[in-house]
């Protein structure tokens, strides 16, 4: 196990790496979607991207300066004793002050704004538990102007797949150039309200071109792609070729009286990070 | 590219159209909804500003500033989402008189009316590209209003070829997103059928 100073450390680096990179299939993907735009302002648009990326790599500075709310996705090894709570959240104050973050989180009654990026449930963390000997920790720092275009449908299950496109269709949409796209759309089925909605958060940490292991999710990530790339929105809805970098659909087993469907949009600077924290003491950046 | 200064030339400013790509140099103040506000009720109340909005660039941005040796720096600048400002900015402009706003994501048809009314042009800046837009800022000139916080208060930016910045809302009413919105519109059909439904 880690000393607990350096699980901190270790965190505010994660954090710091998080807003500061892009995973290189996002970067990848957009160097694509570049190559595949002719007219010159989606050009320009995407000629930025790639240009900020790059820029905020060689300064150590974060690429976007709404650097989220910190979400975090927390797979334990079954012997992990450490107190991850209160260390992520002084990993994030920490964080907010030396990388830093701009401070976003309020409180959304009084709107006050504490200066540390932390609250009740902030930092936010997902649990999940399996038997390997080592806890990986993934951070999602997540923007507000593409949160601010999620939706959740709780749509009659005579809809059926046709009333999932169409959900999709109509968040991309209705977006247009708000959410800062290219998007990835994350694509919650089922469940319930709440589970469709996680579910969407989550299929946006699968990496772009790695295909869904179920055959039917993955034909319609496909077959949605293509679609909502035919609407000319384009990188920053200025028009263009590309308005999605892909769609990940994840889905759970419903009631049968139910048929949720939920959409997050994640902006094309599509954060994440990951480190594995192994049982005898090494900590792995992935 | 055409590299405009500030303020930009009447003439010039005129014969942009949607869809020309430029870079700004000279002054740009930041401005949110609570500096918009902020301004309205100071003329409103007959008192002058502490800046000059007369032909001005007007950045919907709230900044990443850091002060280290009693001078701020800015470190990430991208712009914010406009349409926030959907319900203040057209009097904002007709009372001001800026000449270009500088955001993402496009504004409504009230601005787009008020920019045509006063000869003011719409700016958007690659949503998220927030170094890249500090890069085009060689120093912070000062800020006012610093009560109302960090990413709230006017910041006094010296632009040199801050951008690229594409013309969106020109001074005779063209939009570039009214037109992407279109042709999305028209296309609609056809993706529906595609997607069997």
């Amino acid at each position: 196990m880690p000393t607990l100073q350096a699980l901190e450390d270790a965190l505010v680096d994660l954090i710091r790496t998080a807003v500061v990179e892009l995973p290189p299939d996002v970067v990848n993907r957009l160097q694509e979607a570049y190559d595949q735009e002719d007219d010159p302002v989606p050009r320009m648009q995407l000629h930025a991207i790639l240009d900020n990326i790059a820029l905020a790599k060689e300064t150590n500075t974060p690429l976007c300066q709404d650097t989220g709310v910190p979400l975090f996705y927390v797979t334990r090894s079954q012997s992990l004793s450490l107190p991850l709570e209160s260390t992520l959240k002084n990993a994030i104050e920490r964080a907010t002050e030396r990388v830093p973050l701009r401070p976003n989180a309020v409180d959304p009654l009084s709107r006050h704004n504490p200066g540390t990026n932390t609250g009740p449930h902030m930092p936010h963390i997902t649990y999940a538990v399996h038997d390997k000997p080592y806890t990986e920790i993934t951070m999602m720092p997540k923007g507000a102007g593409s949160e601010n275009m999620s939706v959740l449908r709780m749509l009659t299950p005579s809809q059926g797949v046709a009333g999932i496109k169409e959900a999709v269709l109509d968040a991309v949409v209705s977006a247009g150039g708000k959410p800062c796209p290219p998007t990835i759309v994350g694509v919650g089925i089922g469940g319930s309200a709440d589970i469709a909605t996680s579910l969407a958060k989550h299929a946006l940490l699968r990496p772009l071109g790695t295909d869904n292991p179920d055959e039917r999710l993955a034909a319609l990530e496909g077959e949605l792609t293509e679609a909502l790339n035919e609407t000319g929105i384009g990188p920053m809805g200025l028009g263009g070729k590309t308005t999605v970098l892909g769609v990940h659909a994840e889905m759970a087993a419903c009631h049968t009286a139910s048929h949720p469907v939920a959409i997050n949009l994640q902006c094309w600077a599509a954060r994440r990070a990951t480190i594995c924290l192994y049982d005898d003491g090494r900590i792995e950046y992935v | 590219m055409r590299e405009l200064s500030i303020p930009i030339d009447k003439k010039v400013l005129y014969g942009l159209r949607a869809g020309d790509i430029v870079t700004l140099t000279g002054t740009i103040y930041t401005a949110r909804d609570e500096a918009h506000l902020r301004v309205l009720e100071e003329l409103e109340a007959g008192n002058d500003l502490p800046f000059d909005t007369k032909g001005a660039a007007i950045f919907h941005c709230g900044p990443i500033m850091r002060k280290y040796d009693d001078t701020w720096h800015l470190l990430a600048a991208g712009p914010t989402t406009s349409a926030r400002m959907n319900s203040i900015e057209p009097d904002f402009i007709r009372a001001t008189g800026a000449s270009a706003i500088i955001g993402k994501g496009g504004m409504s048809q009230p601005t787009i009316d008020a920019m045509r009314d006063s000869g003011c042009i719409y700016l958007a800046m690659t949503g998220g590209a927030a170094v890249l837009a500090a890069k085009g800022v060689h120093a912070v000139r000062g800020v006012h209003w610093l009560d109302l916080g960090m990413p709230e208060a006017v910041w006094v930016l010296d632009a040199v070829h801050f951008g690229p910045l594409t013309v969106a809302i020109d001074t005779h009413g063209g939009s570039l997103y009214a037109a992407v919105e279109e042709e999305t519109r028209r296309r609609l059909p056809s993706i529906r059928r595609s997607l069997g439904i």
